[in-house]
């Protein structure tokens, strides 16, 4: 099992060396179609954060996409700032939105949380239409060559011997992929310390949880802070590829929350590598039935119903349950036999 | 003067909103289900008695009695074969269920009709007006209105006053207790859903005779029923209608002072009523 898990991180490695590589290898279309999946991955890694660990069942995630996606643009358009600053900007003003979106929602339970964060993001989309300085209900779009200037683009460009085109997608194509390992590492190494195991002892039992001194509103409100700016970093670093920022589009509950849940669900809710496979589908789904137009949405919904029904871990799970392979565990083994174990307080 | 007519307008609109929210008022007093997909099967109602009328040549308000009993049926089914499997204390597959089902008939009914834009005629009726001296009112938004009282009102006889009420009651208190007295849970939450989905077929008259529809409308109107349901108080089924009425008049003044206000207003209506009030006006149930 250890050599098992030891060839599958090697493997994982490999893989990545060769992701980051991609830019100098692989044609320019390539590297915006994985820009695309990588982004969805990183919400996906998100939302599965907060439903899958945090038993937040968030259909608000459109709201941090698109006030990072704006925040980013006001502070390219009206400051006059570097993009990768106003990428920065972005991810901060989603998460110091969540602050008062955690205030309301967190009143609501269980499934009405669903909808009052859907609520909230349907204020903030309707809100932001009324900006005119941003072009109000018909958006508006960055001034040309903004991407091109980016900071580093140049070295880039000298670097890989591309046009500055090429070389601001391959910038955002590595900042993309940096912030999924990033996501992935932080939520292994939060999901092991004390903090995240009484995160998912909360999940498991709160009552149990809070008997034994976890507080579950502090930590849940933690991590949707945390999910707050990282969905807000990845929303203004995918609206520099698209160039072009619309309400309705920087706010669309299906590009950016119906996908990422049906990707998590699919994969494995409640397990790490779970996003990542449910990605691979959903991608594959959309190449293989893209000439029949709204077919994979179908397909897609009935997978996510079929899964719910008969394998709520989705194929990770199943994966797991029958080879008894898991690369990124997060269980804990219990306390050694024979050796008295005075009760810890985990005050997480 | 200009109030009073905006006030009575939105009081007629929270009539719409209030037949969207009855029927999932009812399914969630009953079962604790949160029905993502409502929104969406309101508008496949609408798009079934567009499809019974084309069909057979009859008004909309005779096709609804067609579409009805269709409906019922589907709901029933969904309950027994879909909904009751994922029922539990989980929370997050009932949802999730739900949510793929709202996809999947969105875009099942996008490949059926496509999405131009749909509407009900139901005559010289749509245009008609009652003249009362301080207001006039259209007889369809009245007549909507008075359905939702009707409706409101007969589900809360139902509820409190039949035998299939008295089970509903108990299975919503008891599920283990109520089995004990010879009550089938599936089969009482099988009956809610399918009378939910009637309630639904009336509200997508309604729907498709004031306005044009198309399959992508449907997650809006669920937000708004979902607003009504939760500022009535949850498991309150006059506390829906009273939910409707607050977001039909918040939006009715919001678009009198600009119309790009109308959907803001009734959000931001709803949000104040639960800061000042968490558990709604008129809360029954616990959670």
């Amino acid at each position: 099992m250890t050599i098992n898990r030891n060839l599958g991180l090697g493997l994982a490695f490999v893989a990545l060396a060769l992701l980051y590589a991609l830019p100098a290898l692989a044609p320019r279309a390539v590297v915006q179609d994985l820009f695309g999946i990588l982004t969805l991955l990183v919400l996906a890694m998100n939302w599965n954060m907060l439903a899958g660990f945090a038993g937040l069942v968030s259909v608000g995630q459109q709201a941090f996409v698109g006030i990072g996606a704006y925040a980013m643009f006001a502070a390219i358009i009206l400051l006059g700032l570097d993009p990768l600053v106003g990428v920065l900007i972005g991810g901060v003003a989603a998460a110091v939105f969540a602050v008062p979106m955690a205030f309301f929602a967190f009143r609501l339970n269980g499934a009405y949380f669903a909808i009052g964060t859907w609520v909230v993001a349907d204020i903030a989309r309707l809100g932001i239409s009324q900006w005119k300085a941003l072009g109000g209900g018909t958006g508006t779009s960055l001034p040309k060559g903004t991407a091109k200037e980016m900071a580093f683009v140049d070295q880039i460009k000298a670097m890989l011997d591309v046009s500055s085109a090429a070389a601001a997608d391959a910038l955002t194509y590595w900042l993309m992929l940096s912030l999924a390992v990033a996501m992935l590492v932080a939520s292994y190494v939060f999901l092991r310390s004390r903090m995240g195991l009484g995160l998912q002892a909360i999940r498991d039992n709160e009552n149990a949880a809070r008997s034994v001194g976890v507080d579950p509103v502090r930590l849940k409100a933690l991590v949707f802070l945390l999910c707050a700016f990282g969905t807000g970093l990845c929303g203004a670093l995918a609206f520099i590829q698209i160039t072009r920022v619309t309400p309705d589009a920087a706010f669309s509950v299906i590009d950016w929350t119906a996908f990422v849940i049906f990707i998590t669900v699919i994969g494995g809710i409640g397990t790490l590598p779970g996003p990542i496979i449910g990605v691979v589908v959903f991608y594959a789904l959309q190449r293989l039935l893209a000439d029949y137009g709204t077919i994979y949405l179908i397909v897609l919904g009935c997978l996510g119903i079929a899964v719910m029904l008969f394998a709520r871990r989705g194929l990770w799970g199943m994966f797991t349950d029958r080879t008894g392979i898991d690369l990124l565990p997060l269980g804990h083994r219990p306390p050694q036999g024979g050796r008295v174990t005075s009760p810890t307080r985990r005050t997480a | 003067m200009m109030l009073i007519d905006t006030l009575a307008q939105g009081l007629l609109l929270g009539g719409l909103y209030a037949l969207f929210a009855a029927g999932l008022s009812l399914v969630f007093g009953i079962m604790r289900l949160v029905n993502l997909a409502h929104g969406d099967l309101i508008i496949l109602g609408a798009y079934l008695i567009l499809t019974l009328a084309t069909v057979t040549g009859l008004h909309p308000f005779v096709a609804v009695v067609l579409a009805a009993p269709l409906m019922f049926g589907l709901g029933w089914l969904l309950q027994t074969h879909l909904l009751n499997r994922v029922l539990g204390e989980d929370i997050l597959p009932p949802l999730l269920v739900t949510f793929g089902l709202s996809v999947v008939i969105q875009n099942g009914l996008l490949s059926a009709f496509t999405a131009d834009s749909r509407k009900l005629t139901a005559g010289p009726i749509e245009a008609a007006s009652v003249d009362l001296g301080i207001v006039t009112l259209g007889v369809m938004p009245v007549l909507t209105f008075a359905s939702a009282v009707a409706v409101v009102f007969a589900l809360n006889r139902l509820f409190y006053r039949t035998a299939l009420g008295r089970a509903f009651r108990a299975t919503s208190d008891d599920q283990t207790t109520a089995q004990l007295m010879g009550i089938e849970p599936k089969r009482i939450f099988a009956m809610a859903t399918g009378i939910a989905l009637v309630v639904a077929t009336i509200a997508a008259l309604f729907l498709g005779t004031r306005a044009n529809f198309d399959p992508s409308i449907g997650p809006a109107r669920l937000l708004y029923a979902f607003e009504a349901v939760i500022i009535g108080g949850l498991g309150s089924l006059w506390g829906t209608l009273a939910g409707g009425i607050v977001i039909g008049m918040a939006q009715a003044v919001g678009a009198s002072i600009n119309p790009e206000w109308q959907i803001l207003s009734g959000h931001i209506a709803f949000v104040i009523v639960l800061l000042l009030k968490p558990r709604g006006l008129f809360p029954r149930a616990n959670d």
